[in-house]
């Protein structure tokens, strides 16, 4: 039971980061490596706020804002500096990994006696007793299915059709004169604030900030994003982003699977690889077989 | 009206390598005008349509619309009053937004693209009645996504989407030639009643020469960064496809080629 509920509070965390990749990823066609550092990003900024006495629901909307300039300035520098996009998530993710011990102020910060959205009295008196077990599943899965309508419902106004044009076809940006620039950086905004957002999660959760916390959180959200959209291709009522949180929890639970068979947490970011690695060679391989078969 | 001015436009400025495309080139296309071009590869038809557009930089030289300067206004401010209809299908639609959504896209044009719902349902009997010009059975298929459609009705879609909204100038780059001659000629047929319908000023890049000869009322003939043939009105109607062809041989042959 206790491995079911840590499957899903990690898989739902996850998944709202998984959300943001997902835009940059599958919408934009962006390969951004800047989640690697908006991820702990958001979990400096909440840290320092709780600390300083902020409530920690509202340090989530902060944590987003502050994502969303990060990824801004990704989209600064891919489209007004020109840089390459796989170079400009880079650049803006080590820069970031300073900016965020500069926040912090060192690299591990506990904060277990303050509260957060899953310690609280509120909490504690609405989900007494037995829920009290369940409480951050509920608690997590509120949030993500409020990150998950509210993402829809923007894909489906005009600022979200542009947003998909853009990743399915620049030039008719153009053509609806609308710069194209600009419509990228929104959507790196929005993927970062998400990012950001889900680090603040997870460190309220925890309960410390640890800096190491955002390596390989682009290799996280890929595999979730993959592994979702993947297994719910052929199922056309699913929406892309049900099946993005699907396939988090679903990578958390092989990532679990695997540590249960022996292997230590020590291994974990090697299994995190080796099982992105297996996802993209048997996807690789369906698709080719698909493609004999037609 | 559109006046290119004193236009100069090099390739490779400054290299071994360096070409001329445009010396001084000048060009004045008069209002509700269809001006069809033809001419050799890498002749400067293409680059005459990229430099209307602001797709490619100009060397020197200006650009006028209706006497305003937009030499130096970014690409995509022009194509506000631009529609433009490129060679290949696929460059004028979304492949992974239904065909509802690409029209919903296409009306937004010119308005802000906020948080209002992208597609507004009180348009749909509009979005379907605009697909049934077209007569290929589109209207019915609203929910398909566009990725899955011929090039030939892809085509269709852009042109369609291209003058949905008040525009001035249509910009054709040879938007048939990718097709079969039964669609061509059915995209082509369409362009005109289009045109005439909304008044636009057209300039049609094409090398099938009976198009050039059969639609627009202008007809330019490039030839190394020049209008070697310039002809509108009574004397373009007397024009027949030989005589463009016997001037296409000459100046082959005075290439070498």
């Amino acid at each position: 039971m206790s491995i079911i509920l840590g499957v899903l509070e990690e898989g739902l965390v996850y998944a709202i980061m998984a959300l943001g990749v997902y835009i940059t990823y599958k919408i934009l066609d962006f390969p951004d490596l800047s989640v690697d550092g908006t991820f702990p990003l958001g979990g400096a900024i909440t840290v320092t706020l709780i600390l300083a006495g902020m409530n920690p629901a509202a340090t989530l909307f902060i944590a987003f804002a502050v994502g969303a300039l990060a990824g801004c300035i990704t989209g600064f520098i891919h489209v007004k500096l020109k840089v390459r996009d796989l170079l400009s998530g880079i650049i803006v993710m080590t820069a970031l990994y300073s900016v965020n011990l500069r926040i912090a102020g060192k690299s591990n910060v506990p904060f277990f006696n303050n509260d957060s959205i899953f310690e609280n009295s509120f909490v504690n008196r609405l989900l007494p007793g037995k829920l009290a077990d369940i409480s951050v599943v509920i608690i997590l899965a509120v949030i993500v299915v409020i990150v998950k309508i509210l993402l829809d419902q923007y894909l489906k106004t005009r600022s979200g059709y542009l947003l998909r044009a853009v990743g399915d076809n620049e030039t008719l940006v153009t053509s609806l004169a609308k710069d194209k620039g600009m419509v990228k950086i929104i959507g790196l905004a929005i993927a970062n604030g998400l990012a950001a957002l889900a680090g603040s999660v997870y460190c309220q959760q925890k309960g410390f900030f640890e800096i190491s916390m955002g390596t390989g959180t682009i290799v996280i959200g890929l595999a979730n994003v993959i592994i979702g959209t993947k297994l719910f291709k052929r199922i056309g009522f699913v929406k892309s982003t049900t099946a993005v949180i699907i396939g988090s929890i679903i990578y958390k639970a092989c990532v679990s699977f695997a540590i249960y068979l022996g292997m230590e947490a020590s291994d974990l970011k090697l299994i995190t690889s080796v099982l992105f690695l297996a996802i993209l060679v048997i996807s690789n391989g369906r698709e080719k077989k698909v493609k004999q078969h037609a | 009206m559109l006046e290119l001015q004193n236009i100069n436009k090099y390739y490779n400025q400054g290299t071994v390598n360096e070409m001329c495309l445009f010396q001084n080139f000048n060009l004045t296309i008069k209002d509700q005008q269809f001006v069809s071009v033809v001419g050799s590869n890498g002749s400067g038809k293409t680059s005459l349509l990229n430099i209307i557009c602001g797709s490619i930089p100009l060397d020197s030289g200006s650009i006028l619309v209706g006497g305003a300067d937009i030499t130096n206004m970014p690409e995509f401010k022009r194509q506000r009053r631009i529609g433009r209809v490129y060679q290949n299908p696929a460059m004028g639609t979304c492949p992974n937004m239904t065909i509802l959504e690409n029209m919903a896209l296409a009306d937004t044009k010119g308005k802000p693209f906020n948080l209002l719902p992208g597609t507004n349902k009180q348009r749909i009997s509009y979005y379907k009645e605009q697909l049934r010009f077209l007569g290929l059975g589109l209207e019915d298929k609203l929910h398909v996504k566009v990725g899955v459609l011929s090039g030939g009705q892809r085509q269709a879609m852009a042109l369609l989407m291209s003058t949905m909204t008040p525009i001035e100038f249509l910009i054709l780059d040879e938007h048939t030639a990718a097709l079969d001659p039964k669609t061509a000629e059915n995209i082509m047929e369409l362009t005109d009643r289009i045109v005439k319908e909304k008044h636009l000023t057209t300039i049609m890049v094409t090398h099938n020469l009976r198009y050039a000869v059969e639609y627009g009322n202008r007809l330019l003939m490039m030839h190394q960064g020049n209008a070697i043939i310039d002809t509108e009105g009574d004397e373009k109607s007397s024009m027949d496809v030989e005589h463009i062809l016997e001037k296409f041989n000459e100046i082959s042959i005075e290439c070498g080629n």
